[in-house]
């Protein structure tokens, strides 16, 4: 890499105070980020996914995968009973080889976090919640504020929060901010994630957009998708909030990390993510602390994988635990 | 990532598809025989290892092609129906998708080139090539140029993009009821050898495809010769020009694609992230051995640092070395001869005052390797502005405004192709328009299509091939 | 009985009518042989002006639009028009024509520059194309002019193939160095007065009268000249080595040759496209499509 130019004034560097200082002066800002050409975008990440990972890549790249994923449950018909049985995965995944690393963290509503705590005690492995009136975030602010401080106080480590898409789809950008800002202030210690439900962004230029404001109001983490709509995380919206972080990195110092959520079932695509935050944002970002997989099926697939490598055969169905 | 936990292990593509023959004839007249020149090696650029002796043709085995040619032009190829030939060339295209990977891993042994590029990018086009063709053979009285195909076309290929550049010239011909022989270049004759074998299973008549292997003299006897119709080349200016004085006072027809320094505009205004992925695959795609590489790099000088910086850490993560690893970008120079060229030229942009910075990769102790490299503080009058480099060598300009940004770009001998970096759509179509080349690249850069005309203005050469217009090369009404 | 007053003939270069630099001139005769006036001698020094003249109006005359060009050129239909009884006379006495037969050529030439001036608007809708590619862009060919274009008019058809070979050339947006018939030059002259008169910004058509086997090489070896009409080869003695030898002396910069026939052809024929898209080139445009 060439050594880090300190003396480069970018043309993205903010000045937060006064790039928040008005709705104006944030859409000045946000609408002086360079474009994205949706095209070239999805070109180079295709062009990331012909990446050929094999023996000792693919296995610490495996075990890597398998640290990142926040294992989630985020259905009506969850149970205490299902979440403590995802916390007993998530803490050993492949209940015969005790080498199999544990996941970074369980993801559940606000109600069952205090279960989740429970069940994975001190294993290290975190329970995020989403809050803010997931997934749609249509409630009154305070609403969704008490529903974050409710998952903090149930013992969440992290919060994913969603942004009002219908806010900043209308150009309410300060309203969007002040929202991430007090979630944050909310959020004490824990970790706050910022699902930008880049599905309903659509448009590549208003996940660039998002991703700067998120990361403005103080999110440690955003995140493509609730996986509750279509489609959820892909390659390119990845590959445009890395270079949002990376961008973001070089212009404040700070680091921020990003999670991809919904629709990555397999290994290989979870490959093609692990390459893409390699080669965009840099190896920085292969740790779990700064990228996550948000996921519930992926988990098996890393398993399944991770089994052929160790015993050179195609793993069966019924070789992983289903829970 | 050298450094990282998540260095990619070696990907290497396996050879074993491949059957390599120790000596590879001439393919006249439907078979494969010796030819009356010396035999001379083909090596793997990438290990200097040689892969095959090759039979040279002499002058006597050009007088058979060209013979072979006409018979069958006369008496086979050209009373056929279009929508017969149609159907060989169809068969050819499928043929070619059939054994695309053996194709690719041929090309990449030959040429250099990187696995990635050979099986996604000139295969899959070398087959849509000859399908897009495929089509106009029953059709050409929709197409403007009437439906009298030319005769025999000696065709002189390169060997930057050999079989691509085979089925450019192969397949428009075909489908207008010519014959052909074609040279392919000395240091990557294999693939062709390849597709004549094809041919044979297309069972397409003989004489309709004749394949002469050797050097430049081949290719000059073949342009030469009386009984050739048409004339089509792509390579060096300076071929170009002997070639259009050599067919001087003649009838033959000529379309000539030459040489290229084209300019990539990047206004500050332009998608940054797309931007940086376009000059990079515009100067390093296939080693910057592609004619319309987009060697010069003209930048806003507004915001000329922090492109650099992004470009520079964009090139830092190319990944150079063995062309049949999956994960290899750049691959290897295509000769010694023309890596030494690109030295040469290099040294000349030291020497001449700009400041050259190559990326920190490590390069293979065997083979013909040049690590991407980077010069700003150019001039116009460096050479390294001026000359075709033809290989991983950008050159970086300035300029304050668009009429700048058009008067730099258009200051060259050459017009193969321009690039433009904006996301204003009026400065686009303004600027597209004044830009002195065949092919403008806006927001994009390197897009190639068999529906696209592609050639050049001034001195990369004149005529097109690609799309309808590629048509008229090939037929009477063309002209 | 009165006196008349002749005209000096002379070139027309960049919109104006110099002698030639080099002071001198040729007598031209008419068909018959009697005296009809001494016309410039274009040098070496005159085409090179020329060609700097059709250069620096290259930029203009290829910007304006279609419609504008066309009306130009039919501007130059509507002026020769006009003035048709001096041309049939020149005709006459060029090409020894009786005034029937010079009518025809002199009503021929207009109607040509009509057609030629239709076409104008018309070139990128017949020659153009969008391209289907395999991918998200859009994609058009369209034609563009070549550039400098040197034209070597006929030597026998001294209006007729004139026109034929010129309006082709500029209706695309090209800029043309002409060099006349030698030994008919007079219709050429007086044309220039025409093109003077017809909205032709100067520079566009500049005319060259004297030696196309003096001029030729000079011309087609020139490196700001981008192609080369070589059809007033054509019926010179030595007109074929003539031909070979500017079309190798052309290959120094690549200008593109429009060759000459064995012999001059019957310009009355239909011309068909091709005089126009030999100084056309094609220029394929590409631009990602997305939201």
């Amino acid at each position: 890499m060439p050594t880090p130019r300190s003396d480069l004034v970018l043309t993205t560097t903010p000045d937060v105070a006064e790039a928040t200082a008005s709705d104006a002066s944030l859409r000045r800002f946000l609408h002086g980020l360079p474009g994205v050409d949706r095209v070239g975008a999805d070109a180079r990440a295709a062009a990331l996914g012909t990446r050929s990972i094999k023996a000792g890549a693919k296995a610490h790249a495996l075990d890597l995968a398998i640290r990142m994923v926040d294992l989630t449950t985020l259905e009506g018909q969850d149970t205490p009973g299902k979440v403590r049985a995802l916390a007993a995965k998530a803490q050993r995944p492949d209940p015969l080889d005790p080498t199999c690393p544990a996941v970074a963290a369980v993801c559940v509503y606000p109600d069952l976090v205090a279960t989740a705590k429970q069940a994975l005690g001190s294993s290290g492995v975190k329970v995020a919640s989403v809050a803010t009136a997931f997934p749609s975030g249509r409630a009154s602010r305070e609403v969704r504020l008490l529903d974050t401080r409710d998952a903090v106080a149930a013992g969440a480590d992290e919060i994913d929060m969603v942004i009002d898409r219908g806010a900043f789809l209308a150009g309410r950008y300060l309203q969007v901010f002040d929202d991430v800002v007090a979630t944050k202030q909310a959020c004490g210690a824990a970790h706050l994630k910022v699902i930008l439900e880049t599905g309903e962004l659509q448009t590549y230029d208003n996940v660039r957009r998002a991703s700067w404001l998120a990361m403005l109001a103080g999110a440690d983490v955003i995140k493509t998708s609730t996986g509750k709509v279509q489609p959820a995380a892909t390659l390119p919206v990845t590959l445009i909030m890395l270079e949002a972080v990376r961008d973001w990195r070089e212009a404040t110092g700070r680091t921020v990390g990003v999670k991809p959520a919904g629709g990555i079932r397999t290994a290989k695509d979870a490959l093609k993510y692990l390459v893409t935050v390699q080669e965009v944002a840099g190896p920085d970002w292969l740790d779990p602390d700064l990228f996550r997989f948000g996921a519930s099926t992926l988990l098996n697939d890393l398993l399944r994988q991770r089994q052929k490598l160790t015993t050179g055969r195609y793993a069966g169905a019924d070789d992983v635990t289903l829970d | 990532m050298p450094g990282s936990p998540f260095e990619y292990a070696p990907a290497p593509e396996s050879t074993g598809i491949v059957s390599l023959q120790e000596e590879y004839g001439l393919f006249v007249d439907g078979a494969f025989g010796p030819g009356g020149g010396e035999a001379f090696a083909t090596i793997n650029p990438a290990t200097e290892e040689v892969l095959a002796h090759v039979a040279a043709a002499s002058a006597a085995d050009v007088d058979r092609a060209v013979a072979a040619a006409r018979r069958a032009q006369e008496q086979v190829w050209g009373p056929m129906p279009g929508r017969e030939r149609a159907k060989y060339l169809f068969r050819i295209a499928r043929l070619l998708q059939e054994r695309a990977r053996e194709f690719a891993v041929l090309e990449t042994l030959d040429n250099g080139k990187p696995i990635k590029e050979s099986r996604d990018v000139d295969v899959p086009t070398v087959a849509a090539h000859f399908f897009y063709y495929a089509g106009w053979a029953d059709k050409l009285e929709h197409a403007g140029y009437g439906t009298t195909p030319l005769g025999v076309a000696g065709q002189v290929i390169p060997w930057n993009f050999p079989l691509l550049m085979l089925a450019w010239k192969v397949a428009p011909a075909l489908a207008c009821g010519n014959t052909v022989v074609l040279k392919p270049a000395e240091t990557t004759p294999l693939t062709a050898l390849l597709f004549a074998e094809v041919c044979q299973q297309a069972e397409l008549p003989p004489g309709v495809v004749n394949i002469l292997t050797g050097a430049g003299q081949v290719g000059a006897a073949l342009v030469a010769h009386p009984g050739v119709d048409k004339v089509a080349f792509t390579g060096s200016t300076e071929v170009g020009r002997q070639i259009a004085r050599a067919v001087a006072g003649t009838d033959k027809r000529v379309t000539l694609e030459l040489g290229g320094k084209a300019a990539n505009i990047v206004f500050d205004d332009a998608p940054i992230d797309q931007a940086v992925e376009g000059v990079v695959n515009g100067i390093f795609f296939n080693q910057g051995h592609v004619c319309c590489a987009g060697s010069r790099l003209l930048l806003q000088e507004s915001f000329a640092e922090e492109f650099l910086h992004r470009l520079q850490r964009r090139m830092a993560t190319l990944r150079v070395g063995d062309p049949l690893d999956k994960n290899t970008d750049v691959g290897a120079i295509n000769s010694a001869a023309q890596l030494a060229r690109i030295t040469e030229l290099a040294e000349s942009g030291e020497a001449e005052g700009a400041s050259r910075w190559s990326t920190p990769c490590e390069l293979p102790e065997r083979g013909f390797w040049f690590a991407p490299t980077l010069f700003t503080g150019v001039t116009a009058s460096h050479r390294i502005a001026r000359e075709e480099i033809f290989g991983p060598v950008l050159s970086v300009q300035t300029f304050r405004t668009p009429a700048e940004a058009v008067e730099k770009a258009n200051n060259t001998r050459y017009g193969l192709s321009a690039g433009i970096w904006t996301e204003k759509g009026s400065r686009i179509l303004d600027l597209a328009g004044k830009l002195r080349a065949g092919v403008v690249w806006a927001n994009t850069f390197n897009q190639f299509d068999p529906t696209s005309p592609f050639g050049g203005y001034q001195e990369s050469g004149y005529g097109r091939e690609g799309g309808r217009h590629g048509l008229a090369a090939y037929l009477r009404g063309g002209a | 009985m009165r006196l008349d007053v002749r005209k000096t003939y002379k070139l027309y270069v960049g919109g104006a009518f110099p002698r030639s630099e080099s002071g001198h001139t040729y007598a031209v005769t008419d068909a018959e042989g009697t005296f009809v006036a001494n016309a410039a001698l274009a040098s070496r020094k005159d085409a090179r002006d020329a060609v700097t003249a059709a250069r620096a109006a290259f930029g203009g005359w290829s910007t304006r639009t279609a419609y504008n060009r066309g009306q130009v050129v039919y501007r130059i239909a509507e002026v020769l028009e006009a003035r048709r009884a001096q041309f049939v006379a020149a005709v006459v006495a060029a090409e020894g024509l009786d005034d029937a037969a010079a009518q025809a050529v002199v009503d021929a030439s207009v109607d040509r520059l009509v057609w030629y001036a239709g076409w104008a608007d018309k070139l990128a809708q017949v020659l153009g194309n969008a391209n289907p590619v395999a991918g998200p862009f859009l994609n058009v060919s369209t034609p563009e002019p070549t550039g400098v274009v040197a034209v070597l008019a006929p030597q026998a058809s001294s209006l007729l193939g004139l026109v034929s070979t010129l309006a082709p050339v500029i209706v695309s947006g090209n800029t043309a160095v002409v060099v006349s018939s030698y030994a008919r030059p007079v219709p050429a002259v007086e044309l220039a007065e025409v093109l003077a008169t017809s909205d032709v910004p100067g520079g566009v058509v500049n005319i060259l009268t004297g030696d196309t086997t003096t001029l030729g090489p000079w011309l087609a070896a020139h490196r700001d000249v981008d192609a080369v009409d070589l059809a007033g080869c054509a019926g010179l003695e030595g007109g074929a080595d003539l031909a070979r030898d500017l079309e190798a002396a052309a290959a120094e910069n690549l200008a593109r040759v429009r060759r000459a026939p064995a012999a001059e052809p019957d310009w009355t024929a239909d011309p068909g496209l091709a005089a126009m898209t030999a100084f056309l080139e094609t220029k394929t445009v590409w631009h990602p499509r997305g939201v």
